[in-house]
């Protein structure tokens, strides 16, 4: 089989649509699992007694259980349950919650490295402890994590590839779908990693001189 | 430095009175370390007050407990007529609606200063008046700038703590405490932390405050000179307890005490 450059150039409109759609959704789940993962951080640091263990046992059970059968969960056995959402909706919630859980130990991670003299000196001047975590905490706890953020960031634009399982068209899925309907897998999925490799070598980059601005997390 | 006459008759005063601060059987254990052994200590309105004595002795604690970084085990802790930890032994001590209130009446000077890092400092020094105090932010920025003028930073406002000296550090966290309208100020080894060139600054800044504001002031220091100027009352303390206390001439010029002779002696006093 030789490569074929007319080809290529058929294709090409269709995979750039796929890492469009796998853009957006690294970017939403990505959203997501920022904000999910800060309060599930928060929270587990307020230590309510049963709140604290359902967290607790959220993120064990994230972090326990592959993406993928977290992805077919939700796309094949909960619409069983009555719950049934698009394949793209459903790879931005699955990617989302599975990533907030890493995420959470990271925001933990910051909130440990605060000095305490930070708490005493927003108690000593009678700080609410709303205010304390947004104005005083928070701000300090994520600058130290942004490298690890960004990083998490490139390992879920990767991560993304697997959500083709779940007939989401993203950029594996498109590449796929080429090729199961002109029975060439070459040039579509040659591309296909050419394309992760153009986005993630570049934002790797990125992210190691964000390591020298902001120092390492661990 | 300007005179800054009108603001320096605000602190503390403000119309009423500085509190008194009183510790009553206070004990404090941190499992076998005995830190405090029935305390009994008062310091009267408007009292300056320093604390002496080796490190380890427990005079932090007294600084901490008074400002609710730390429970006591046992005791009553009142600042003015308030009750700020009721801990009558056998009975759990908890922290209250009451302790929240009366924590407001007092400021503290970290050894660390412990600004906020991200904000500058300005921002330190208005964040809680604005939210704690509820002050409009032209009236909250307004008192900032003077406390800030008033401890001679008044050109570093913008400045965020990472561009300011440890000696102007400090002075930003008088002044971000000072904002907080305390009855009752806390130092605890304000200049420990500062290299030996800009001890001066910060002291001139307590020594100002000491000799011409209402509040009562409570001093943890290694500063002997400084706290011999100062105080009313000298506080030589030591495992846990008041060795002896009496106005500084005493206390550095005739201690009665082994314990304090031998102190000053090795502090060079």
């Amino acid at each position: 089989m030789t490569w074929d450059w007319n080809f290529v150039i058929d294709i090409l409109p269709s995979l750039f649509r796929g890492l469009r759609l796998t853009l957006i959704i690294t970017f939403s789940a990505f959203g997501i699992s920022l904000l999910l993962g800060l309060i599930v951080s928060v929270f587990r640091f307020l230590k309510i007694p049963v709140l604290s263990h359902l967290l607790n046992f959220y993120v064990s059970f994230v972090r326990g259980t592959p993406l993928l059968v977290q992805a077919y969960m939700a796309f094949f056995v909960l619409p069983y349950y009555g719950i049934i959402l698009d394949p793209v909706p459903t790879a931005i919630i699955v990617l989302g919650i599975n990533y907030s859980a890493y995420i959470a130990e990271v925001f933990r991670s910051g909130i440990e490295q605060l000095p305490t003299g930070q708490w005493e000196a927003s108690r000593a001047l009678s700080l609410s402890t709303r205010r304390t975590w947004v104005r005083i905490v928070i701000p300090q706890a994520t600058r130290p994590i942004i490298p690890v953020l960004g990083n998490y960031l490139i390992q879920m634009f990767k991560d993304s590839a697997i959500l083709s399982a779940i007939t989401v068209l993203e950029l594996l899925g498109t590449g796929l779908q080429i090729g199961s309907r002109t029975f060439r897998y070459l040039e579509p999925i040659t591309i296909v990693g050419l394309l992760f490799l153009a986005v993630s070598v570049p934002s790797s980059l990125l992210v190691r001189r964000l390591e020298k601005k902001y120092g390492t997390a661990h | 430095m300007a005179p800054h006459t009108e603001l320096l008759k605000t602190l503390g005063g403000d119309g009423d009175q500085p509190d008194s601060v009183e510790f009553s059987d206070v004990n404090k254990r941190w499992g076998d370390n005995h830190v405090l052994r029935d305390l009994n200590f008062s310091v009267a309105p408007g009292e300056k007050v320093s604390i002496i004595g080796p490190s380890g002795s427990g005079k932090t604690t007294i600084l901490r407990i008074l400002m609710t970084l730390e429970t006591p085990n046992s005791g009553v802790v009142t600042v003015g007529d308030r009750i700020l930890w009721d801990a009558t032994v056998g009975k759990k001590v908890k922290e209250t609606k009451q302790t929240r209130a009366t924590r407001k009446r007092l400021g503290m000077v970290f050894q660390h200063f412990n600004l906020f890092p991200h904000m500058t400092a300005i921002e330190n020094v208005v964040e809680a008046p604005i939210h704690v105090l509820g002050l409009s932010k032209e009236e909250a920025y307004e008192r900032g700038n003077e406390l800030l003028d008033l401890v001679g930073l008044k050109d570093h406002m913008k400045h965020i703590p990472a561009q300011l000296s440890g000696g102007q550090q400090q002075r930003v966290a008088i002044a971000r405490a000072l904002a907080m309208r305390p009855k009752v100020m806390l130092f605890d080894e304000p200049t420990s932390a500062l290299d030996p060139e800009l001890i001066g600054e910060v002291l001139g800044v307590i020594r100002r405050l000491a000799t011409t504001t209402s509040m009562t002031m409570l001093m943890v220091t290694h500063e002997m000179r400084f706290a011999r100027e100062i105080s009313d009352r000298v506080v030589m303390f030591d495992q846990g307890r008041v060795v002896e206390q009496g106005p500084p001439e005493q206390i550095f010029g005739n201690p009665t005490e082994e314990r304090t002779k031998k102190f000053l002696e090795i502090v060079g006093v």
